[in-house]
């Protein structure tokens, strides 16, 4: 087995397709709820956890959820008194992004690693890395999976889930957790400006072809990896950077399915 | 008298500077059809909201029977346009795990024919008789439904009326419904409340008309007027729209 994983092609393409069959049933939930803004001010932030982590020389996961939490907190707490959502969350995701790059300037060799932390280095990806990776996002899976049905009503209609004796609010928390683990496992393979193109992009291409949510998180789980696939095929053939080449196949895949089903 | 259902003490809620309830005191028993009316701005969806757990208000307590179940239409139900979803699955989605009571209910509100239809498609009325269904299936101990017969022409407020009567007999559900559309609801109700930011009076729908409260914030017949408002009550609390307060003075 470790000596399958040697091969780095390999560990990409596991990497991709780990992050992929989680990004896109976590982003039909995105897409449902409009989130999309929400989504990318997590992404951004995530840098300033990275840099606080290697700053501080801890574990990068844990540091991405604490800053995550504390942008969905901020963004819960400040809604509506003076600032609409979002510009507040646009405060949040390029204050949050041009600090940790600052953080980031300041420590030993940092410079270096900015463009692998923008936009990806999932050719670099190691098997400690890949065992993160599959942890995350497989944890941000379970969560799906486990509350499934009141997440679903939940995101539906809020004042229905109360009144069924829901709690819309819990749920809404367990998302962002949920979007926190897999922003933090996407970092090394998309990077923090493009992840939330594989959260939109395959729940977006699967829209059209679903009458039901579970076949749109089914067909969004299968684009995404598809998508990844399909980049780092394209990177390995055309010597294109592999984080973007797989946002563009997503892209391709969702004119596609748009095309087949015209709305 | 049974015991209630849902029990308030004290209810009251603000959004900023605005006082939307106050010192609401009010209970929904068992088998029981209430109505809250009242002019637009009286706070009924928000009280709708809070007795069912949808809204948490700012001032008071809202005391629910433990384990009560509910069936809730809200007065507008949007769905998101990215949502695929079929009728048949959003009233699944209440709890009910059995097709043919689902089919069942469907016809029992009007639109036998749309349990495969997506529910993107659905006009406003068809989408809240889908959530009637759903309501009605959950086998709720209580109805809370907000303005149900908007939409609906006279054939189906009366069809409506007659379905919700039913409804509680069959399944001795309490029902609670929030409407502006007076005459109607009236006789089929139990209980009217008449509310105003505070319940201005209440009783059964023969008592309530002959208060001077009701009167006055609905007026007789076609003369139907807020600006007839006047207050006949003693107690003092503030009010942000401005109307003409004649503490004390004869009725009108």
């Amino acid at each position: 087995m470790t000596g399958l994983l040697d091969n780095f092609v390999l560990r990409a393409a596991l990497a991709g397709v780990g992050v992929a069959i989680v990004a896109g049933p976590l982003g039909c939930f995105v897409v449902w709820r409009r989130m999309a803004y929400f989504g990318d001010t997590i992404a951004h932030a995530a840098l300033l956890g990275v840099a606080l982590a290697l700053a501080l020389e801890t574990a990068v996961i844990p540091a991405v959820l604490a800053v995550s939490a504390v942008v969905a907190l901020a963004v819960a707490r400040g809604t509506g008194r003076r600032y609409a959502a979002d510009s507040l969350l646009g405060v949040l995701a390029h204050g949050g992004l041009a600090v940790g790059l600052v953080v980031l300037s300041f420590l030993p060799g940092g410079r270096g690693d900015l463009s692998a932390w923008l936009f990806g280095d999932i050719l670099a990806v190691n098997t400690s890395d890949l065992a993160l990776i599959w942890g995350a996002a497989g944890l941000a899976g379970l969560v799906l999976w486990l509350g499934w049905s009141r997440l679903l009503n939940s995101t539906i209609n809020e004042e229905l889930a109360w009144a069924e004796g829901g709690n819309p609010e819990r749920d809404r928390l367990l998302l962002t957790l949920a979007l926190a683990l897999l922003v933090a496992a996407a970092l090394k393979v998309v990077g923090a400006l493009l992840i939330t193109a594989m959260l939109i992009l395959p729940a977006a291409a699967a829209r059209p072809l679903a009458k039901t949510p579970e076949a749109m998180v089914l067909a969004a789980a299968l684009i995404g990896a598809a998508s990844a696939l399909g980049g780092l095929r394209l990177a390995w053939v055309a010597d294109t950077p592999a984080g973007p080449s797989m946002v563009v196949v997503a892209l391709g895949l969702f004119l596609v399915s748009n095309l087949l089903r015209r709305a | 008298m049974n015991a209630p259902l849902i029990e308030t003490r004290g209810l009251g809620h603000s959004d900023g500077p605005r006082h939307i309830l106050y010192d609401i005191e009010m209970a929904i028993r068992p088998g029981e059809i209430v109505t809250i009316v009242g002019p637009n701005g009286a706070g009924k969806t928000t009280l709708l909201r809070a007795l069912i757990g949808a809204m948490q208000p700012s001032r008071g307590t809202v005391w629910r029977k433990p384990g009560l179940r509910i069936g809730y239409t809200p007065q507008k139900l949007t769905i998101d346009r990215t949502m695929p979803l079929t009728v048949d699955r959003f009233i699944a989605l209440g709890g009910s795990g059995d097709p043919d009571a689902r089919a069942a209910a469907l016809a029992t509100v009007g639109i036998a024919n749309l349990g495969a239809a997506q529910v993107t498609d659905l006009s406003g009325g068809e989408l809240q008789r889908a959530a009637l269904a759903r309501a009605l299936l959950r086998q709720p101990d209580l109805l809370a439904l907000d303005e149900p017969t908007q939409g609906l022409d006279q054939l189906g407020e009366a069809a409506f009326y007659r379905l919700i009567e039913r409804v509680r007999r069959d399944t001795g559900a309490a029902i609670c419904m929030v409407s502006h559309d007076l005459h109607v609801v009236m006789s089929a109700s139990d209980r009217v409340i008449c509310l105003n930011g505070h319940v201005c009076c209440e009783g059964a729908p023969v008592q309530v008309t002959e208060m001077p409260e009701y009167r006055a914030l609905f007026g007789l017949g076609t003369q139907g007027a807020l600006a007839l408002y006047r207050h006949e009550h003693d107690h003092g609390h503030d009010h942000d729209h401005d109307h003409e307060h004649h503490h004390g003075e004869p009725q009108p």
